[in-house]
């Protein structure tokens, strides 16, 4: 008889980071297929780019480090995707290339590799492209779709606007929806985030408290301060960063109180930024303040156990 | 068992083994502020040396007359002596360096590397010494803020010195020479330099 000894747990999950990651992938599809079919062949080019340079920084990283390489576990494919999603679609191609470096050598490798990062890599990256090339990052185009399908480049004063933040009341809620604003790649089509959050949620990746009080806080505090609701939610990066980036478990609290607490500092964050900041948009900021916060939080939100004393100081 | 101490190894350990910069971690507010280019890196640098190599020779030399109760507020009147000549010189011979580092040469006097070499060093040694430690302090730091600004400036603006290097179709990283490009490259740069160093040490003791 062949017995095997070993030490708890026993019971394994056939989940691994690899079919978590897949997940994550499957549900970036909309989003992906959309960013492509309103930008065209541009924004493909500049997601290619992202994923591609991903992969083979963590490979090369992996190489010369002497490190045993994980790039099978599909994460660099996710933070290159996510980056390239959150990159306009003019970005010209060196832009994803060094958010790749950035993203995984500087904020992912240095610190340890995959679960020992303490900023969302992707977010980090972009945030580190707004600020070194604010031309470049802050000027986005019209989906080329709206635009019609004119091979010559329309002027630029025609088809650029900062976002659609800006001047929400220039676009029906349709659009907004749709995708057909201003933006970067992934941010743009409301409804393509949605069905990738829904097949999240049915897939078990994420839960909804983390996407769901993100983006109700911003919403609500919004409207408290007297701006648009509405646009607050469709109109920016809102979605996708409470679906896709806010709720990267790295960089997240671990209990669901926790977790709540996170989501509602984003959304302030958010909120206060647009509305009384010099930056359009706060998004990225937010996330990245609150993945900072999270030890913190993490602290004061740890589940008492039942029947203990609570310390006195 | 410790060997005699000689003016080039007292230099060298200043400029080497315990770099204020890489070593120490010592200074890193003005480091910060004054890399953005090599030209003010370089400014900063030489002012800080002057006003080390001076404080350490007369605080050494007033070793045994200053009551060790009051020492730091007398360190700080010998070392704010010297930021005060510094700055009148430099505001009177570069005065574009002067505008461009502006409130941070008067801040020499609380660089906490020179008064941690008066505390250190200068207080318990010979003036000849003390000098040797000035020089190799200042020396190393100023070798330190000349890589750091030589990398930002390179990347935030593409120049070195003021010269156009990396050509028209190079875009600056703004952030580069902001506050936190500073920090980043900061962190970036003393990794690499430790990592070479002491990968040098380890071949020099694998030899021994």
């Amino acid at each position: 008889m062949n017995l095997r000894l070993s030490t708890g747990p026993h019971l394994l999950s056939r989940e691994s980071t690899q079919t978590l990651m897949l997940d994550v992938l499957i549900a970036l599809i909309p989003t992906t297929a959309a960013g492509i079919y309103l930008f065209g062949s541009r924004a493909a080019w500049v997601l290619a780019v992202a994923v591609i340079s991903a992969v083979v920084f963590e490979w090369l990283w992996q190489k010369l480090t002497r490190q045993p390489v994980r790039v099978k576990d599909l994460s660099a494919v996710v933070t290159g995707l996510i980056l390239g999603l959150n990159l306009p679609a003019q970005a010209p191609l060196w832009m994803p290339v060094i958010g790749s470096l950035i993203a995984i050598v500087l904020v992912k490798q240095l610190f340890g590799g995959i679960g020992h990062n303490f900023l969302n890599p992707a977010l980090l990256a972009r945030g580190i492209l707004l600020a070194s090339w604010p031309a470049h990052m802050s000027v986005y185009y019209l989906p080329t779709r709206v635009l019609g399908a004119t091979s010559v480049a329309p002027a630029a004063d025609m088809t650029s606007a900062a976002t659609a933040l800006l001047r929400p009341s220039g676009f029906a809620p349709y659009d907004l929806l749709m995708g057909n604003i201003p933006g970067t790649i992934g941010e743009v089509s409301k409804i393509a985030i949605l069905i990738g959050l829904l097949y999240m949620l049915f897939v078990g990746t994420v839960t909804w408290h983390v996407p769901v009080v993100f983006a109700g806080t911003t919403v609500l505090l919004t409207w408290i301060l007297g701006g648009d609701p509405l646009a607050s939610l469709l109109s920016g990066g809102l979605l996708f960063g409470a679906v896709f980036m806010a709720t990267d478990y790295v960089t997240n609290p671990m209990t669901k109180r926790g977790q709540v607490v996170f989501a509602a500092g984003c959304g302030l964050i958010v909120t206060v930024i647009r509305l009384y900041g010099s930056y359009p948009e706060g998004v990225t900021f937010a996330i990245l303040l609150m993945n900072i916060l999270t030890p913190l939080i993490d602290r004061l939100t740890v589940r008492r156990i039942y029947g203990m004393v609570k310390k006195h100081a | 068992m410790r060997e005699k101490k000689t003016f080039r190894g007292v230099f060298l350990n200043g400029v080497l083994n315990e770099n204020p910069t890489f070593r120490l971690v010592l200074g890193v507010c003005p480091t910060l502020a004054s890399t953005t280019s090599a030209t003010n890196s370089i400014g900063m640098g030489l002012a800080a040396t002057f006003v080390l190599v001076g404080s350490n020779i007369v605080i050494s030399m007033l070793r045994n007359l200053i009551p060790d109760k009051v020492r730091i507020p007398a360190y700080i009147v010998v070392i704010s002596t010297f930021v005060t000549i510094v700055q009148m010189l430099i505001q009177a011979f570069v005065p574009s360096l002067y505008e461009a580092l502006g409130l941070f040469i008067p801040l020499i006097v609380v660089n906490c590397i020179i008064l941690a070499r008066a505390e250190a060093f200068a207080g318990k040694s010979s003036v000849f010494l003390s000098a040797a430690d000035g020089f190799g302090m200042g020396l190393g730091f100023t070798g330190a803020l000349l890589l750091i600004g030589a990398v930002r400036e390179l990347l935030g603006n593409g120049t070195l010195f003021g010269n156009n290097i990396l050509g028209g179709g190079f875009e600056p990283m703004l952030l580069a020479v902001m506050a936190p490009g500073g920090f980043i490259l900061f962190g970036l740069i003393l990794g690499i330099v430790n990592a070479i160093t002491d990968r040098i040490s380890a071949r020099k003791g694998a030899k021994a």
